[in-house]
């Protein structure tokens, strides 16, 4: 087969530019590449794979606590201590650009792959969130794409046997035509079945284990690093892969299977520029070389040229050094569960990543040097214009509220507020048999048992298992990012940490998906810097290192840019099993108290920049959104666990969208036993204390820290006074009780019964999508 | 007592079985590779819920050739339990050791929720603990579980007494609103003419702790373990 020959266009077309082209020849000793090597150089040097545009950037996250085990960068997950010898490993990552295209496959393969990173590092996948962001629904495009979105999440967490227990889903125009799909994935570990994703040991054997390589998914890494257009989204199809959770499934048993048989001195999967990566990298962090004949790869058509067969997406592969010697335990193993493999390479000590198709070597090119010596672009950054006019804004000109309840009616009802039921239905939540609070609450919990555990044949004692609980939450509000990127970041952190805390974890890391528009526009390369500023100081103020995380770029289509979506999920542990704390009231004539200060009088807009109410009641997405200040949630958060730990507090449910109205609103409703059948838990609420406030800001407006609890009634002097002893304001509001919310200001008083709050609330979004 | 737990490749909720028969309740529980033609000496047979084979073809369609299946036949004509969960119970109906076929459920999803149960008979190895009237909550988690037979298999099903489980909503009536996925007459498990085959949509072993919302799921397994102990007991008298 003849090679095209390398023309300026040709190397254009691979998204290089001059100077990388140059770069790229300079590696290569003064030569010109070959076309399979043009290709290679292009997906590693994409974006996705290389970060060369959000390098200098990722650099300023907190990344180091002693509780590392496998930190940022280093591996295909980062890995964290939870004590007893156990760890550990999850990682977010998005599948933006697939979705857009294919939103079935695309969000379905953004799952395997992130699954697939997981059990990579030896742990035992055990829970999957997403957070998913997509136009407004009363456009069929959006519904469209929501729907396959969630279906293809489903079908492939449902099968491959994992919980999705938790998530989030904004609506918002800005989304429109480029929706954001970020997939996170946990799984469990020993201390001592950390795998690593290096070419260790020359002479070692290079297995290629999972399905037939296939010529879809082509390139699929350089397809997410450009703006999504039509017309790149038409020709582009090609490049979104088809996902198996059912084969996925067998890869994984298998890969844990040899993994504890302690033959395998590397693994790492296939996934953004497939064998392409995966060679390269794994040399590159074992300082060795690899050499590979594309002849012994698997191939599902015949005649592929080296190009498609480095460059193919095709899904649930993965790459196995297998300590020499022990090639036959590969052959039981795989063999066993009938899943394809085959040798196809050696590690070698040339430093080189040497292919050959057919005898004949299409590619050599240094390991290290293409994985490690990627362009980095420091671009140029510029404080969007848009940003004056937001600041300027005031609430002069805007009407306070009239009908409290109708509007909270509207609020609980806006699909962004709604209940996500019609999405969680949808996904397996409960299998492996350790939801403790599936999705509906703040946070998920999720009790680890022996069998999150890999087996281990060399080491049965291990198999003695303490239970431990863990919280995951996954947090962004775009709306606050692209009204104030530092304040935004630092709230989404501050709210993943909040509702950590609500349901009593502390946190122990988190992981990051910045969603962002072209960086090379200085205004919006702004909004990423400002908002992983804010992130990073989050980080540091709540003691969660990032862990490691995703970038995905260029998210932005003929209509404009995304809002800056730097998404934040992040992982906490708790203590003892009745510290796990639950939103909805408890008991009829239990005490509801407000911790954290009722309305930032110090915001001239009241908490009500950016807020929900201002963008559904007045249509109006504008002004600053509430300030964030670190050291006021630090406190809260330490203190509201601290008062978990006292075993008074029977619910916990943080303020955000929709303000205090909606959070008790959803304190009183949120709770479910079965299938239709909400258990429905009145309230009556006293703010007449509260005065010289505008009525909006108090009841909807989203001043930060607050958390709304309920404890007994004889206990709630005893919890105001620890609150405020542990420096957090603290008041009680109201009784829990009735069938209705009834909430008493200066202003007059309101009632609704809580079966017309719920029923928007429940519905909303099935009534949308019917 | 000893539990054998299937093993297809595909299999998702088979930990999950293991970890209820033995943690939970103390019995013994193993697991059986799929391409094994022998049970050993399995007192009871558990086929676990997952995506045998990835549902390909149709849900259950496949694994009812594995090996081991065959094995399954012989010991359910002997009078051995056999309980299949989800996929498991679809696996039974495509092997004909339950009558009856689930097919996609009526809004074309996917529903994991929790539902309640009612059991009109506890008079099976499978239902016998069940207090009348009590409605057991425990979730179901699945794409195609809407439960089709003809109108005489139905109608043997009522006069034989073989529907063991239905959807029911809190008050214990069996209502549309209550019914998850489409099931004709709410039926969410049956049993072989014999009773000692049953299967069911739910999943009983995912309502086992307390810790994780609820354990009425045990009452199944408790009715197996006391119908089996009770066996042995007459066996031995």
């Amino acid at each position: 087969m003849t090679e095209p020959a390398i023309t300026p266009e040709l190397v254009a077309k691979h998204n290089l530019t001059p100077e990388e082209y140059a770069h790229a020849k300079e590696i290569l000793g003064g030569r010109e590449p070959s076309y399979t090597e043009l290709g290679i150089f292009s997906v590693m040097w994409s974006e996705h794979c290389s970060y060369k545009n959000t390098k200098p950037l990722l650099k300023t996250f907190p990344t180091k606590s002693p509780k590392i085990l496998v930190g940022a960068g280093e591996e295909n997950a980062g890995i964290i201590d939870i004590g007893d010898d156990l760890a550990i490993a999850f990682k977010i990552e998005s599948h933006n650009h697939p979705s857009a295209v294919e939103p079935f496959q695309g969000a379905a393969t953004g799952v395997g792959g992130i699954v697939r990173d997981i059990f990579t590092m030896g742990a035992r996948p055990i829970a999957a969130l997403n957070s998913l962001r997509f136009g407004e629904l009363s456009n069929p495009e959006v519904r469209r794409l929501f729907s396959g979105v969630v279906s293809g999440i489903a079908h492939y967490g449902n099968c491959f046997g994992i919980p999705t227990i938790a998530g989030e889903v904004y609506f918002d125009k800005s989304y429109e035509g480029n929706p954001l799909v970020n997939a996170f994935c946990l799984g469990v570990l020993r201390h001592d079945q950390i795998a690593r994703g290096a070419a260790k040991g020359i002479g070692n054997p290079v297995f290629y284990v999972g399905p037939a390589t296939g010529r879809d998914g082509l390139a699929g890494a350089a397809f997410a690093s450009q703006d999504l257009t039509d017309e790149s989204a038409q020709q582009q199809r090609g490049a979104v892969q088809v996902g198996d959770p059912f084969m996925e499934k067998l890869v994984c048993e298998a890969c844990l299977e040899l993994l504890a048989t302690g033959c395998v001195a590397g693994i790492q999967d296939m996934g953004a520029a497939g064998l392409t990566c995966s060679t390269c990298e794994t040399a590159a962090r074992a300082g060795t070389g690899i050499e590979i004949e594309l002849n012994k790869v698997p191939q599902r058509v015949p005649n592929m040229s080296s190009y498609e067969i480095m460059l193919s997406e095709s899904q649930e592969r993965m790459l196995i050094i297998v300590k020499k010697g022990h090639e036959a335990e590969v052959k039981r193993i795989f063999d066993k569960w009938d899943l394809p493999w085959a040798e196809v390479g050696v590690v070698t000590d040339t430093g080189r990543m040497v292919v050959r198709h057919n005898g004949k070597v299409v590619a050599d090119i240094p390991a290290k040097k293409i994985a490690d010596e990627s362009p980095v672009y420091q671009r140029a950054s510029q404080e969007p214009a848009y940003l004056k006019e937001v600041r300027a804004f005031r609430l002069e000109g805007i009407a306070d509220t009239k009908s409290p309840m109708d509007d909270l009616k509207k609020l609980l009802a806006w699909p962004s507020i709604a209940s996500k039921n019609w999405v969680y239905r949808q996904y397996d939540h409960m299998v492996r048999d350790n939801s403790i609070v599936c999705p509906g609450s703040d946070a998920a919990v999720l009790r680890i048992k022996a069998d999150c555990v890999p087996q281990c044949e060399s080491n049965p004692a291990a198999a003695k298992v303490p239970d431990k609980f863990i919280a995951m939450s996954v947090d962004c509000n775009g709306v606050y990012v692209y009204l104030d990127p530092y304040e935004g970041g630092k709230a989404a952190m501050a709210e993943c940490c909040r509702n950590l805390a609500c349901s009593g974890a502390v946190p122990l890391g988190a992981t990051d998906n910045l969603n962002m528009a072209n960086p090379h526009k200085p205004e919006l390369f702004w909004q990423m810097q400002e908002s992983v500023r804010g992130l990073a100081d989050g980080c540091r103020a709540f003691n969660a290192p990032v862990t490691g995380g995703n970038c995905s770029l260029y998210n932005q289509n003929p209509s404009g840019p995304i809002d800056p979506t730097p998404t934040v999920a992040v992982v906490g542990l708790i203590e003892k099993p009745e510290h796990i704390t639950t939103q909805w009231f408890k008991d009829e004539g239990d005490a509801i108290i407000l911790l954290g200060t009722p309305v930032d009088t110090a915001d001239p807009i009241l908490g009500l920049g950016g807020s929900a109410y201002l963008q559904v009641i007045h249509g109006k997405k504008t002004g600053s959104p509430p300030r964030c200040d670190l050291d006021v949630a630090k406190t809260l958060h330490t203190s509201l666990l601290g008062l978990i730990h006292t075993g008074d507090i029977k619910s916990a449910h943080d303020c955000s969208d929709g303000g205090l109205a909606a959070a008790l609103a959803e304190s009183c409703i949120s709770e479910l036993i079965a299938k239709d059948t909400p258990r429905l838990l009145g309230a009556t609420v006293d703010l007449s204390e509260i005065k010289d406030v505008r009525l909006d800001a108090l009841l909807f407006g989203e001043t930060q820290s607050r958390v709304v609890i309920s404890t007994k009634a004889i206990n709630a002097t005893k919890v105001i006074e620890r609150a405020k002893l542990l420096g957090v304001p603290a008041v009680q509001i109201g009784t829990v009780g009735g069938d209705k919310l009834t909430i008493k200001t200066s202003a007059g008083e309101f009632s609704a019964p809580l079966t017309e709050l719920h029923d928007g609330w429940w519905n909303s979004i099935a009534r949308a999508m019917a | 007592m000893n539990f054998a737990v299937l093993q297809f490749p595909g299999s998702n909720c088979d930990q999950d079985a293991v970890h209820v028969l033995r943690n939970v309740l103390g019995h013994t529980a193993r697991l059986v590779w799929h391409k094994d033609a022998s049970l050993g000496d399995a007192d009871a047979v558990i086929v676990p819920g997952g995506f045998s084979y990835g549902d390909y073809l149709r849900t259950g369609a496949i694994a009812r050739f594995s090996p081991v299946m065959q094995a399954v036949k012989q010991f359910a004509d002997k009078g051995g339990l056999v309980l299949g969960i989800c996929n498991g119970f679809q696996i039974l109906c495509e092997a004909n050791l339950v009558p009856g076929a689930l097919v996609r459920n009526k809004s074309l999803q996917f529903r994991c929720e929790n539902v309640f149960l009612k059991s009109p008979t506890a008079d099976s190895p499978f239902t016998n603990r069940i207090p009348a009237g009590k409605l057991v909550r425990v979730p179901i988690a699945h794409g195609e579980g809407s439960y089709f037979a003809d109108a005489e298999t139905l109608g043997q099903l009522q006069a034989n007494n073989q529907i063991l489980w239905q959807y029911a909503d809190a008050t214990g009536e069996l209502t549309d609103g209550a019914n998850p996925n489409g099931s004709q007459l709410n039926i969410a498990g049956v049993c072989n003419a014999r009773r000692n085959v049953a299967g069911l949509m739910p999943h009983p072993e995912r309502a086992s702790e307390k810790l994780l919302g609820s354990d009425d799921g045990l009452l199944i397994f408790r009715s197996m373990i006391a119908w089996f102990e009770n066996q042995a007991k007459a066996k031995a008298a």
